[in-house]
């Protein structure tokens, strides 16, 4: 229960912030993160469903992948991804994983194309915190001789999330409000230079944006000044998600799982499906014709005992049948939900399940994801 | 007239007529946060001393309770089964999670007093 992180811990930009604000440190992926501010996860949460929260995800890794022309660097890419990178327009961003050659997923990741012409051949990347050193090292080492991968650690990253940042950011912003789901741009916030995409991870309207390390905790002082916007940490983050449906590298997905267990067969594709060339893709094409044997699924407790990750799903029968990789409360659903992987035949919406809870059998139920319907912008 | 101890798992307990009611201490719940299930023992389970006999469960986590001292559950808190938050709006009071008949006297009297736990919490934190 201390509350001070190792020193050998990693800072972000906004580390000292963080602690002015109150915020309970904790260690994550090698960084001293805040898991939650003094008004709690709960009350996090519900703020950003409903207003605006911001979220320090500076931990990340931020990168460019450099090459000569668009068509040179998305070939680069799309030989670790199976995302059509090549058919990318400028300013398009995209959710994908790096495979490896069993099709399992190295890290989930966004990928970027520079809307600017000046720099087309530019993607950039987004990765997780806990594998940034190992995707580097992993891209880098699959690269043609004219595409190079460049590390951003001097840039910081906010999560701006909810349904009152666009409101927010189109009173700061000379770009913000006119982006669309999924799309990017270089602009100013307040007086700030930053690149700004409407994405973010909570299943809201929101927006992702990048700011010189330098600059960082004066840009988020100015957006926590604004109406409506409250810190929120990683405890909030990790049950936005959750209730969201969308799956935490470590946990819902790792180097033994395919994107096509996982429900990510969405982010596959046309012309990659067709044409394959990415690594694994002979077990991913045959799961997309023939079905996976495990899916990833939704489960709802029939009480109200949350069912943590680890927790063995059984049917019916009796028979063992999976495991929750991802369990809690899920605050706006205001009740218990999880995310786990079931044997496909298992996986229909409404089938009966038990979870075994410290040694007595719960029931639950199979139940489609998100536990909380997505609000996306699609249109700016 | 009650008089009260506490462990070093963080729990509370006032003991009156041989009977001990127990919960846990407002800075546990400070650290776990929001407490959005409990679970409780049976009232006439038997515990010993060091036993978990319930849950307590955080948006993030579960934690056990453990039974203070040795003992036969005799009631358990229906208001806080019903109302697990009551935990984060008054840990020490109202929102109890058992009581425990004492099985011995000593072990109570070998439990920290509160000026002991507020030492114990500040080495701790």
């Amino acid at each position: 229960m201390s509350a001070t992180p190792e020193p050998s811990l990693q800072r972000t930009p906004l580390y000292e912030l963080h602690v002015s604000l109150g915020a309970k440190m904790v260690p994550f992926a090698g960084y001293a993160m805040p898991v939650q501010y003094p008004p709690g996860i709960l009350k996090e949460h519900l703020h950003t469903r409903d207003k605006a929260g911001l979220f320090d995800v500076s931990h990340m890794g931020q990168a460019l992948l450099i090459g000569p022309d668009h068509a040179t660097t998305a070939a680069a890419l799309e030989a670790l991804v199976p995302a059509d990178i090549l058919n990318l327009g400028p300013g398009q961003q995209r959710y994908t994983q790096l495979l490896n050659g069993e099709g399992g997923i190295i890290d989930d990741l966004m990928v970027t194309r520079s809307v600017s012409s000046d720099d087309d051949g530019s993607l950039m990347l987004v990765v997780n915190a806990s594998r940034k050193e190992l995707d580097y090292a992993h891209i880098s080492g699959s690269l043609p001789d004219d595409v190079r991968l460049q590390p951003a650690p001097e840039r910081a990253l906010f999560a701006l999330q909810g349904p009152a940042t666009k409101d927010v950011l189109a009173k700061l912003s000379d770009i913000a409000a006119s982006l669309a789901f999924m799309t990017a741009s270089s602009g100013k916030v307040g007086d700030f230079d930053c690149h700004i995409s409407r994405s973010g991870y909570t299943g809201e309207d929101g927006f992702e944006i990048s700011v010189a390390a330098a600059k960082a905790e004066k840009l988020a002082r100015r957006l926590l000044a604004q109406e409506g916007v409250q810190p929120a940490g990683l405890g909030a983050r990790d049950s936005l998600r959750l209730e969201a449906g969308l799956c935490l590298y470590g946990h819902d997905i790792d180097e033994t799982t395919s994107p096509v267990e996982a429900g990510l067969a969405w982010s596959i594709q046309k012309r990659r499906r067709a044409e394959g060339g990415f690594p694994g893709a002979g077990r991913i094409q045959h799961e997309l014709a023939h079905g996976p044997t495990r899916k990833c699924i939704g489960i709802k407790p029939d009480g109200r005992a949350p069912a943590r990750e680890g927790t063995e799903i059984f049917a019916m029968l009796g028979e063992r049948i999976g495991a929750v990789t991802s369990g809690g409360f899920g605050p706006s659903v205001n009740a218990p939900v999880a995310m786990g992987y079931v044997q496909a035949q298992y996986a229909e919406p409404g089938t009966p399940v038990n979870l075994m809870v410290r040694g007595k059998a719960l029931s639950a139920t199979v139940v489609p994801l998100p536990f909380v319907p997505h609000r996306y912008v699609r249109k700016g | 007239m009650a008089t009260e101890r506490f462990t070093k798992d963080h729990e509370w307990i006032r003991a009156e007529d041989g009977i001990g009611t127990v919960g846990i201490t407002d800075y546990a719940q400070g650290q776990l946060g929001d407490i959005v299930y409990v679970e409780l023992p049976e009232a006439g389970r038997r515990a010993a001393k060091g036993e978990a006999v319930a849950v307590v469960e955080s948006v993030k986590a579960a934690s056990d309770v453990y039974a203070p001292l040795t003992g036969e559950v005799t009631e358990v808190n229906a208001e806080l089964a019903a109302n697990p938050a009551l935990v984060n709006e008054d840990a020490e009071g109202r929102a109890w999670f058992f009581k425990i008949r004492i099985a011995d006297a000593a072990e109570f009297d070998a439990l920290m007093d509160r000026a002991g736990y507020e030492a114990f919490v500040k080495q701790e934190s």
